[in-house]
């Protein structure tokens, strides 16, 4: 018999009697009062920043004028300016200069600060990783209170991949203390549009 | 038994300054958690949820896994499985042979520790790089981790400054934690750009979708697993969770018992390789199946890995990771790994008060202070106790059934400690170690109550 199979029969002779799945009523999870705040407070107390902008003028002067100033930059949102569908094609070689990326994010999560990004948002599963910098953009109404309402709102196997991201890269495994920048990007600036 | 825990222990804590300092880091890890948890109105209920979505995977695993073999499989993952430990890294350094790799980088997965990945394909010359910062500082180091999500926690800046200016050239000296983080980046980013072969654990593995999760703080998985043309994901079977949406309690469960941290910076969701990338899974067994058929200790399975566990147990705040001379340490080990090998670990959960602040803080409700009593009971029974153990328990199992032996032997013992004091007070008494023995009363309680009953 192969390993499959011993493995299987083992499980299915061991294992007790079904027992059922809770009902994960979400009502009872929690809620706050204004979202937004809750979002922008516990992503900056894990090294974010936020900022409430009304408009994408704002963020497309900054893709400009990173452009102008010759910093190798990934935009991957069409409504801000040139797409880099290049950046698909691009090795990690390559992609370990990116300065900046720009990539949309499809939900916010006021709970935890996390946004939630698909694959086809990055154009490369590297982008958001291996960026210096990383620039998030999501939309206000989009932002849940807690994890369970974004599970509902996103379909985790609509694609090949897609990330919850809360923040910079950070690590603590120097003596507990917390450093900024471990492997993926130095900073995470989440641009919220209002 | 080779090694015991109390030995390594007495070792650990010769060092009192750095000891009280070990114990301190970790209870600040643990009060994060406490705030963290405190914060949310729902924990106890989160917690339940987890515990039973967890029971519910146990009771039909057999089932989960075919699902989640199959839709895996239709999503272009290439699933493999392995009865032990052997089978296991057989399979990876097939898939490393095949393709003539050199270069790999592996983030932090537990399981390879268990199973040994390291050191089974450096005898075949294939030299692996952990990439979380922690796993790389003990590895330089020639250290196995010594916690499941710390793994460099036993160790000063002091230490990390000296091993990465041997191993990375940096400054003589200098301990400061950004600056040799700042080292490590440049090193580890040099790796993840050239790696050919990934290798990352699983945190957890979704049956109705057949994808699985990664979670790090450091994106270290990430990196790795999105660079080379060859990823291979390793998992025990119970990472096993039935639907996408339980990810919402289990997500909101781990990084807040584990750091205090409302989610982990990067959780990763892996449902299909990039074109032209191969995806491997390999689902292990290594003991558990027969785990599942302990019904005492069962639960075992249920747990996520969040070292909670470990930061709150006064036992190993104050001996250290290494003590535990097993992969995973702390009490969530010390009830696993008896499993693995009864004789080996047969010390383990005798390291421990049982006094349940383990059971009080696991997010998905395992009942660990009690398994380690039970496991006690298997261990004697089975003969795997030290014999000194053996006959001092007899010995007190035959005084403490007998009312009038115990009298005599308690009054004995007083007249003993009173008159020829050093007969107890020497090294040969362990209970004498780094402590005072009382002073004996003149009579015992039932002495005393006989006589003064009447007033």
């Amino acid at each position: 018999m192969s390993a499959r199979e011993n493995i299987l029969k083992a499980i299915a002779m061991n294992q007790p009697e079904l027992a059922e799945l809770p009902v994960i009523d979400i009502a009872s999870t929690i809620r706050y009062e204004d979202s937004y705040t809750q979002f922008k407070t516990v992503l900056e107390s894990i090294g974010g920043k936020v900022e409430l902008i009304s408009d994408l003028t704002v963020l497309k002067e900054q893709l400009i004028s990173d452009r102008l100033n010759g910093k190798f930059v990934v935009n991957t949102i069409e409504t801000l300016g040139d797409v880099d569908e290049k950046a698909a094609f691009l090795s990690a070689f390559e992609l370990e200069k990116v300065e900046k990326g720009y990539v949309k994010g499809t939900v916010g999560v006021a709970e935890n600060g996390a946004v939630w990004i698909y694959e086809s948002q990055m154009i490369n599963r590297l982008v958001p990783f291996i960026c210096q910098h990383l620039i998030l953009v999501i939309e206000k109404k989009n932002i849940v209170d807690n994890l369970h309402q974004a599970y509902e709102k996103i379909d985790v196997s609509k694609e090949g991949f897609g990330v919850f991201i809360a923040g910079p890269s950070k690590t603590a495994d120097i003596e507990q203390s917390l450093v900024i920048g471990a492997h993926g990007a130095r900073s995470a600036t989440i641009y919220v549009i209002a | 038994m080779a090694v015991k825990h109390a030995d390594l222990a007495e070792k650990f804590i010769a060092d009192e300054p750095r000891t009280n300092w070990h114990d301190e880091t970790l209870w600040f890890v643990r009060e994060k958690r406490d705030k963290a948890a405190h914060g949310l109105p729902e924990w106890e209920q989160l917690r339940e949820w987890g515990s039973q979505i967890k029971n519910n995977t146990l009771s039909n695993l057999s089932n989960y896994l075919k699902e989640f073999e199959e839709k895996a499989t239709a999503n272009g993952i290439k699933v493999h499985w392995a009865s032990d430990a052997q089978e296991h890294n057989e399979i990876v350094h097939k898939i490393i042979q095949k393709h003539g790799i050199q270069k790999i980088v592996k983030s932090k997965s537990m399981l390879t520790e268990e199973c040994q990945l390291n050191e089974f394909l450096q005898h075949r010359g294939i030299e692996v790089v952990d990439t979380d910062l922690g796993e790389r500082i003990v590895q330089f180091r020639k250290e196995p981790p010594s916690h499941i999500v710390l793994p460099a926690i036993h160790l000063k800046k002091e230490d990390v400054s000296a091993t990465f200016h041997e191993h990375l050239q940096t400054e003589k000296g200098n301990n400061d934690p950004q600056y040799l983080t700042e080292a490590a980046r440049q090193h580890l980013r040099n790796k993840f750009v050239e790696s050919q072969l990934a290798i990352t654990g699983v945190n957890f593995a979704i049956a109705e979708t057949g994808g699985f999760v990664v979670c790090t703080n450091e994106g270290n998985a990430d990196m790795g697993a999105h660079t080379a043309p060859v990823h291979i994901a390793c998992m025990g079977f119970e990472k096993l969770i039935p639907k996408a949406a339980h990810l919402s309690v289990f997500l909101r469960l781990l990084a807040r018992s584990a750091t205090g941290q409302p989610i982990t910076t990067y959780s990763s969701h892996f449902n299909k390789p990039r074109s032209n990338q191969e995806m491997h899974l390999v689902i292990v067994d290594n003991g558990r199946s027969k785990q599942l058929g302990r019904e005492d200790f069962r639960n075992s399975l249920k747990c996520i890995r969040c070292a909670a566990c470990f930061n709150t147990c006064p036992v190993y705040r104050r001996s250290g990771g290494h003590s535990y001379h097993t992969a995973v340490a702390g009490p969530i080990g010390s009830i696993l790994n008896p499993n693995l090998d009864m004789k080996a670990n047969a010390d383990l959960p005798f390291a421990s008060t049982l006094c349940g602040s383990c059971t009080n803080v696991c997010p998905v409700k395992i009942n660990i202070h009690e398994q380690l009593w039970k496991w006690r009971q298997v261990i004697v029974a089975e003969g795997y106790v030290a014999t000194s153990k053996k006959i001092s328990m007899l010995g007190m199992s035959f005084v403490f059934s007998s009312p009038k032996i115990y009298r005599l032997m308690g009054k004995t013992a007083r007249g003993i400690m009173h008159v020829f004091p050093f007969i107890i007070n020497n090294k040969l008494n362990t209970w004498y170690k780094q402590r005072e023995m009382p002073e004996a009363p003149k009579d015992s309680f039932r002495d005393w109550y006989l006589k003064n009953r009447k007033n």
